[in-house]
């Protein structure tokens, strides 16, 4: 069904592979330079031969969502071990989240600055493009997932495009007998005074726009929340010629002493920390710790943030004069919240992790407990890229010798060794960065919670206090925060922290925020040719 | 190959380089907000891969596009969304405001 990649006059190397944007149509113009007329001729051909495919039922041995490390390893693994596979990407090019980089298509020079762990993403990506080349693998980008069914033991994943400029709208349907999912993660976010003003963004967004497009968001900004991710984020920023007034950590780093066993399970993550220590160093950047970014100022956007001291619990020392610091931009990062609603829609089972976020269970060959569906990634517990990508390859294989194709026990046993030790690492992690106890009293009744249907912290404490809305789900039909455009994505886990009062978050707190009945937004119009069978 | 796109926002010019999104390029001209909420306040780019739904754009007039994924192309005409009225007076926010 795939033809071979022609050559690319801007990239001569023939074996490199091209954009996931590319690979799904034939003679791949550049997605921004392609004339129009070009454009829609080859939007035709691709229309045609989703059809035939269609037609002759094509069914695909594996389909996996999410092509960020996990997704791409699976993929790959899966299709070297002889599986057909789809591959389905809503963004334009393979590489997921830690490994987003310029448009391939527009010759950006050194498109691995900032990254880490390049090459391997780079061979993953020529082993695509080899597998694409060969008909194994078939990618489908800027499409998502909006919606999963299995009808007649066969997995059906609906497709919408991204964005309404993508020109090749078909295929909307692919079909597959086992379902990878990893769909990745968001940035956590807690709400603060002054949060919903522009300048404020997700730290991850932030990262975004300086790996993929090279855009800073701001002169002068505050990296804030906790986790080792703020790291990177604060690094990026200074090395792009942002000033950094400081890296707001809530908890202390010697809370890494919690769990010494995990922390030191992965050597090459204390080397990580220590070279961005010392980058941060070289930029200057300060490195507060026990310290909260409680306020964000403003008048239409950011111009100034309020840096607290916090006491062992999250409260904001009252001996400690809070600092007022100038800034346009503030980097909000609390971790990362899985994506569970593929998960959540196929009905397999979730726990809650050691970073109170909802993750898929998996069993130690990366099975889920719905027959013929795998999860990895952060899918399963937030635990970085390397984790993923091993969980991914480690989902490769088991889907192979599910398919019958015999798989050497020693290479399996290799991997789940891999990823319980960087799983001992992550847990030591999370443990190290809680959400603080006391955050929500940083909140004022007005603070925005909701940002989508505006609703306050006041309106969610209220259904709380007076009505007896416990947990997320009812003070979400009480005070509608989560039922704007984001699905409750932005607000979930945080309307859910707030409800539940200082108890520890359980599945039934965390699940209902997860059902989706659609994944992503879709037209009337894709509704209704989703076809029969559905309730 | 890499010279820059021309675009319109509200009929001004807006410039990209090849390979960004609109939020992006909107990032680098110094715009933070092209949207306003129905309580009134502004929204932009806030997570930045498509999650939030704040950084809504009307693009070649389709409304409703996520400016943090459409790619930048020559000629594409953006619109802000006009600021629909706060349908509650008393909805006014006071976290922001100085003390
Ligand atoms: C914005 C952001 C930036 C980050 N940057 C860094 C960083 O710089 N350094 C770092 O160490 N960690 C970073 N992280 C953490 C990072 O997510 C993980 O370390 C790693 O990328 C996880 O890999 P993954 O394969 O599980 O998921 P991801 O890399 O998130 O990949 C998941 C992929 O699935 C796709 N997808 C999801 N749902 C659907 C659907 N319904 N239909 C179709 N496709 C779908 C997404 O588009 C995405 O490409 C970032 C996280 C976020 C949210
Ligand atoms: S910034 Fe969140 S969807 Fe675009």
């Amino acid at each position: 069904m795939t033809e071979p990649r022609p050559t690319d006059p801007a990239r001569p190397d023939p074996g490199a592979p091209a954009a996931l944007s590319q690979l799904d149509g034939p003679p791949a113009g550049r997605r921004h330079s392609a004339l129009p007329a070009h454009r829609s001729g080859e939007a035709r051909e691709v229309d045609d031969r989703w059809l035939r495919a269609e037609r002759s039922g094509g069914v695909y041995d594996v389909a996996v969502v999410g092509a960020g490390p996990a997704g791409l390893s699976a993929a790959v693994t899966a299709a070297e071990q002889g599986l057909r596979v789809a591959l389905v990407d809503a963004g334009a090019q393979p590489g997921g989240q830690f490994w987003r980089h310029p448009d391939e298509g527009a010759a950006w020079p050194d498109e691995g600055r900032g990254q880490h762990g390049w090459r391997r993403f780079t061979r993953l990506r020529d082993r695509l493009g080899r597998l694409i080349g060969g008909g194994r693998v078939e990618a489908f980008a800027e499409r998502q997932v909006w919606f999963v069914e299995e009808r007649a033991a066969v997995w059906h994943l609906h497709l919408t495009t991204t964005h309404a400029a993508v020109e090749t709208p078909a295929p909307r349907l692919v079909r597959a007998t086992s379902l990878v999912l990893c769909p990745g993660g968001y940035d956590r976010q807690l709400p603060v005074p002054g949060w919903d003003l522009p300048g404020v963004m997700t730290a991850g967004g932030v990262q975004a726009l300086l790996k993929a497009h090279r855009s800073v968001a701001g002169r002068r900004a505050v990296v804030a929340g906790t986790g080792p991710f703020l790291l990177p984020v604060a690094e990026g920023l200074a090395a792009a010629g942002a000033e950094v007034l400081a890296v707001c950590e809530a908890n202390s780093v010697t809370g890494w002493g919690r769990s010494p066993l995990g922390a030191v399970s992965v050597p090459g993550k204390g080397l990580e920390a220590l070279e961005y220590a010392g980058a941060l160093l070289r930029h200057r950047v300060p490195f507060r710790q026990r310290t909260a970014l409680t306020r964000v100022h403003g008048e239409g956007s950011v111009t100034g943030a309020t840096l607290s001291r916090l006491d062992r619990t999250g409260r904001v020392r009252p001996d400690v004069p809070p600092q007022r610091v100038e800034v346009d931009l503030v980097a909000f990062g609390w971790g990362f919240t899985p994506s569970l609603e593929l998960v959540s829609a196929v009905g397999a089972t979730t726990r809650v992790d050691v970073d109170e976020s909802l993750v898929a269970w998996v069993d130690p060959n990366q099975r889920t407990d719905v027959p013929r569906v795998y999860a990895a990634g952060e899918v399963t517990g937030v635990g970085g890229a390397v984790l993923a990508a091993g969980e991914g390859e480690l989902a490769g294989l088991t889907l192979a010798l599910d398919h019958g194709v015999p798989v050497a026990g020693s290479r399996i046993e290799a991997l789940q060794r891999g990823v319980r030790r960087h799983r001992r690492f992550a847990a030591a992690m999370h443990r190290a960065h809680p959400v603080p106890q006391r955050w929500a009293e940083w909140l004022t009744d007005e603070t925005m919670l909701c940002r989508c249907e505006e609703v306050t912290v006041g309106a969610v404490a209220e259904v709380r206090d007076v009505l007896g809305a416990g947990d997320a789900r009812t003070a979400k039909m009480l005070a509608r925060p989560g039922m704007g455009r984001c699905q409750g994505r932005v607000c979930g886990f945080a309307t859910a922290k707030l409800t539940a009062c200082g108890r520890s978050l359980e599945t039934t707190d965390l699940a209902p925020l997860a059902k989706r009945p659609f994944t992503a937004p879709v037209s009337l119009g894709e509704l209704a040719t989703t076809g029969e069978g559905e309730d | 190959m890499n010279d820059p796109i021309a675009m319109t926002l509200d009929g001004r010019t807006l410039t990209a380089r090849p390979g960004q999104s609109v939020g992006a390029a909107l990032t680098d001209a110094g715009v933070r907000s092209w949207r306003t909420t129905r309580g009134g306040q502004p929204r932009g780019l806030f997570c930045g891969i498509g999650v939030c739904f704040d950084c809504l754009i009307t693009v070649d007039g389709r409304p409703g596009q996520r400016a943090c994924l459409v790619p930048a192309r020559a000629g594409l005409v953006l619109e802000t969304a006009p600021a629909s009225p706060s349908p509650d007076p008393g909805h006014q926010r006071r976290d922001d405001r100085d003390d």
